[in-house]
């Protein structure tokens, strides 16, 4: 229905153009030169005033109705719905909502079927309201845009001001994710931080939020503090970030020198796209590649050599991480080799050093910072990947140093707590959003130190 | 370097600090950790290479059998005395398809054998047949032939990916059975038979008794029309072999088979370790040389959508969800991302807020995508009460990821367009906005889509925020709008590759490969549009 509205806005917008336009042209008996504006921006000025509040209004009113609707329908049914928990009552009324849009429904009774009426007839009223607003809106913004439209009218200034607030608008998206992101890790991080003190999470050392609720009777849903601390899992992050820095870092440090320095062009031809596709794989492939082949061959290996591997050890799911973050160390590290001029290497080739000790002496030295920066990005990215740890690392919180051992990280555990139907006000569900503040936090902390690192101690050299 | 003045060598040239002996070793050496240096160089890179290669292997090596099925094709009874014409949906289509399957083996009478070979053909194998009556009631009325799909194990046997088994050897001596069906007793002509069974992995007994259980290797004679297993063996009088053994097909008669006229076939793989018994895969052999069994085009997999069954999962479903998602993200990231880009880059002043909104980006461009999940989730979901699972919410959640990638390398590509074409718009009297907008964008076109292919391909292959946003969800429909729910393409790839079905691992593999098939298009429309539209100034 309201699609129906938007196409019928988009027709009076462009109607409007027209109208716009033929207007400004009459205003000046077909002269167009004495206009101030050209005559498309008049169309554009009308068309703009004629479309555009309607549209924001549609626009408020599809993000604020669904909720508006779901909370008429909780507060009519309030009887009905005053013994079920949140997941009950979300699922009676996305049920309700089905029925009323004539979706299928599993278990259909009379309480829902009246939710449904109720909806149906809510939902019914809401879309003539805002089909009234927008056409009154509509109406009156053409109104007034066509009595403006005249010789002098500086209808592009107004187009362009029009435009720039857009322009600055999507700017402000960015900023508005951020601001999100931080608001919603915040909020529900100290609704948890209120059930269990954050020095417990931050410092416990046992992780086990499957058995949140302990008690019984009396104590039931009572939460055991004790079960949230999340050393172990920050410990099996970093040693899996480990195991892949040790991969990636020489292989993709090493790969990067010779590019850059040695290689020869049809070399750098093929290299760099097989670098570009190992990028371009989505980690999930990785994933999938690491639980169904690497670690069942390092099983194996383990077996043969009679040591006793999991399998879902953390070298596995560290070692295929590696492979993912080599392209990311070398594509960055590369950058930075290039970026160190050329006069220092001649320098260096002059004084008869060979090309790797120029490498090693000259080059290295010169790009340190930059290589330190992209290592820390490189670690800021091991520690946030998620798919390869869900795949292939293990879900048991296992306070170990060993690769050898399965170890759970902090984003398979966002994972396992936040997949699946889950009440949204307990503490195991919560959790997941103190974890995601904390990688959240600890990511943004390496990636400014890798900035500030390039910043204070670069070298100019031109 | 004092003493780096030359004195006389035996030669009578003069020797430096720079070409003696030890200068010259000092040389070889430093060549050599120049040699040294580039080899592990290179290496690094042919090591890149060489996961590369190892990882599309395996995924294309297991993904290839996904991509055939094999169907059984069976005279189906679809006169009216089985099928009522007037009420076609109150017809058990699954018996109808059974029962021509248990015609087609009438020696099997026990129940639990009857429910084997049920077994042997898909589940779906109902639905699929009452959608091909509907579709065509001229099959009604007679006995058609009509192929099946096969259950999953019978499959990968066919396949070749459940059992190892041997080619037939021709038994070079008579093998008497006692009767023709049961457990029976057969007469080997020598004792040839007693060493390939020890070779096979026979428990020893007493008195020379060789004993087959299910851990060893199945030994199965076929003679005389029938296939019989040996379950135990021991040496007869005068250097015959006696063995004990069931039979799993009939035979024709307790005549002895002559000398080469048995086979034996040895199926490695014990018993006890694989999916399929010997019963099941002696059937699909004898069905298969039958020629009822042929393999196709597996069109299940790709025009169907999810189910449990791996012989009838398909992806259909996940590949529609990831396209709604990607309009979606679309719609929102490159609007958007292209409007930031073009405001930073050609309309901002240097101030604060600017400075804030580019670091921003820089930042968000490196958060972990998992976070953009929890955002999902507490905001889109939680807050504004959208659907779960919806491909609307899914790819808002991507635009938002998406979104500083496309600034990115809007910016890039709008930086890269000489000041001498805004100068020249601006000096003829175009407006700032005509400027940018007639000359300078159209000319960083080119540039902002290749960005943008590449920001959606990243997009396409991302997982974890879109598990947040219940996306896991199991969901057998075809999602026809932007808000049923739906899933994508790798997050289907990853609840399959967490089933315990073998069949789903090569349904993984093959749906990987369709994943990266539509990546590979995405980046190679990126490289000809960079080829063929970039200008350098």
């Amino acid at each position: 229905m309201v699609g129906y509205l938007v196409v019928l806005l988009l027709v009076l917008a462009a109607a409007a153009y027209w109208i716009g336009r033929t207007r400004a042209i009459a205003s000046v008996n077909g002269d167009v030169a004495r206009l101030h504006s050209l005559p498309s921006q008049h169309g554009m000025f009308l068309a703009l005033f004629a479309a555009g509040p309607a549209l924001l209004a549609i626009l408020l009113w599809s993000l604020v109705t669904p909720g508006f609707e779901s909370s008429i329908i909780a507060d009519r049914f309030s009887s009905e719905l005053s013994g079920m928990g949140i997941p009950q009552v979300e699922a009676f009324i996305r049920d309700a909502r089905a029925m009323a849009f004539g979706g299928l429904v599993g278990f259909a009774d009379p309480t829902k079927e009246a939710a449904a009426a109720v909806y149906k007839s809510v939902h019914t009223t809401s879309t003539w309201i805002i089909w009234a607003v927008a056409l009154v809106l509509s109406a009156s913004g053409f109104y007034w845009a066509y009595s403006r439209i005249a010789q002098a009218y500086r209808a592009r200034h107004v187009v362009e001001r029009v435009l720039r607030a857009f322009l600055i608008a999507c700017s402000v998206v960015a900023i508005l994710t951020t601001i999100g992101i931080v608001l919603s890790l915040i909020f529900e991080s100290l609704r948890f931080f209120q059930q269990v003190p954050f020095y417990k999470f931050l410092f416990g050392t046992h992780w086990s939020p499957q058995s949140a609720f302990t008690g019984a009777g009396a104590e039931a849903g009572a939460v055991n503090q004790d079960i949230f601390g999340m050393v172990p899992l920050f410990a099996g992050t970093l040693l899996i970030t480990f195991i892949a820095m040790l991969v990636a870092a020489p292989i993709g440090l090493m790969a990067a020198i010779y590019l850059s320095d040695y290689a020869s062009k049809s070399v750098r031809a093929v290299a760099k796209p097989v670098l570009e596709i190992l990028a371009g794989i989505p980690t999930v492939v990785y994933g999938f590649f690491a639980a169904l082949t690497v670690a069942p061959y390092f099983r194996g290996i383990g077996e043969s050599l009679g040591l006793n591997v999991a399998s879902e050890s953390a070298l596995a799911a560290g070692v295929v991480m590696g492979i993912m973050i080599i392209p990311f160390v070398s594509s960055l590290s590369d950058d930075v080799i290039n970026a160190v001029p050329q006069s220092l290497r001649d320098g260096s080739a002059g004084l008869g050093a060979t090309k790797s000790e120029t490498i090693r002496k000259v080059v290295l030295p010169a790009a340190l910072p930059g290589i330190v920066s992209a290592m820390l990005l490189a670690v800021s990215r091991a520690i946030g990947e998620t798919m390869i740890v869900v795949m292939a690392a293990g879900l048991a919180a296992n306070l170990t140093a060993n690769p050898l051992e399965a170890v759970t990280t902090v984003t398979v555990q966002i994972v396992t707590l936040l997949v699946g139907d889950q009440e949204f006000d307990s503490a195991k569900t919560l959790a997941a959003f103190a974890l995601g503040l904390v990688l959240f936090c600890i990511t943004l902390t390496l990636n400014i130190v890798a900035l500030r690192v390039v910043q204070k101690y670069r070298e100019q050299y031109d | 370097m004092t003493d780096a003045i030359s004195s006389f060598g035996a030669v009578g040239r003069p020797v430096s600090i720079h070409t003696d002996d030890a200068a010259k070793a000092r040389l070889k050496g430093r060549y050599r950790t120049e040699t040294w240096f580039k080899w592990l160089g290179a290496g690094a890179v042919a090591l890149a290479g060489l996961f590369l290669v190892l990882l599309l292997s395996t995924i294309v090596t297991q993904a290839i059998p996904a991509l055939r099925q094999n169907y059984l094709t069976l005279p189906i009874d679809l006169s009216a005395a089985k099928v009522d014409p007037a009420k076609l949906d109150a017809v058990n289509y699954d018996a109808i398809a059974q029962e021509a399957l248990t015609a087609r083996f009438p020696d099997i009478t026990s129940r639990q054998d009857k429910r084997l070979l049920r077994g042997l053909i898909s589940t779906g194998t109902g639905v699929f047949l009452r959608k091909d009556i509907a579709a065509d009631p001229g099959m009604l009325g007679g006995t058609v032939d009509y192929a099946v799909p096969l259950d999953d194990f019978a499959d990968l046997y066919l396949k070749g990916l459940l059992a190892d088994v041997g080619s037939d050897e021709a038994i070079s001596t008579s093998v008497t059975p006692s009767k023709t069906s049961g457990d029976i007793d057969l007469t080997f002509g020598d004792d040839a038979m007693l060493a390939l069974a020890r070779g096979h992995g026979a428990t020893e007994g007493e008195n020379g008794m060789l004993t087959l259980t299910s851990g060893a290797s199945s030994l199965l004679v076929v003679f005389n029309g029938g296939t019989v297993k040996l379950t135990a063996l021991s040496p007869g009088p005068n250097g015959t072999a006696v063995a004990k053994g069931t039979v799993i097909e009939a035979l024709d008669s307790t005549a002895p088979a002559a000398s080469d006229q048995a086979f034996l076939r040895v199926i490695d793989t014990p018993e006890a370790s694989r999916k399929i018994s010997d019963k099941e895969i002696v059937w699909l052999d004898t069905l298969k040389s039958a020629g009822q069994i042929e393999s196709r085009f597996n069109s299940i997999f790709f025009f169907t959508g999810a189910s449990r069954e791996p012989e009838l999962a398909g992806v259909w479903g996940a590949v529609v969800g990831s396209f709604l998602t990607m309009i979606v993200t679309l719609a929102i990231a490159f609007p958007i991302g292209v409007s930031a880009a073009i405001y930073l880059e050609e309309f901002a002043p240097k101030n604060r807020l600017t400075t804030i909104i580019e670091v921003n980006i820089n930042n968000l461009a490196a958060v972990p995508s998992i976070v953009f999940g929890l955002l999902g989730l507490a905001v889109f979901l939680n807050f504004f009460g959208m659907p779960r699972s919806a491909p609307v919410v899914g790819g808002m959640v991507l635009a938002l990821m998406t979104l500083p990638i496309i600034i990115i390398a809007s910016r890039a590509s709008l930086r890269a367009v000489p000041p001498s074409i805004r100068e020249a718009a601006l000096g003829i009297g175009a407006s700032k906005v005509q400027t940018v907008f007639h000359h300078v964008l159209p000319l960083a076109m080119p540039g902002i889509m290749t960005g943008t292919i590449l920001g959606m391909a990243h997009a396409l292959g991302e997982t974890a925020p879109l598990l947040m946003i219940g996306m896991v969800a199991f969901i057998v429909d075809i999602p026809a709008g932007f808000t049923d729910p739906a899933t994508i393409l790798p997050v289907q790839i990853f609840m399959w590759a967490d089933f315990p079905e073998a069949g789903f691992q090569q349904k993984t593999s093959a749906a990987i490969l369709i994943l990266l098939v539509f990546l590979v298009i995405m980046n190679a429309i990126a490289v000809i549009l960079r080829r063929r539209f970039e200008r350098r100034w």
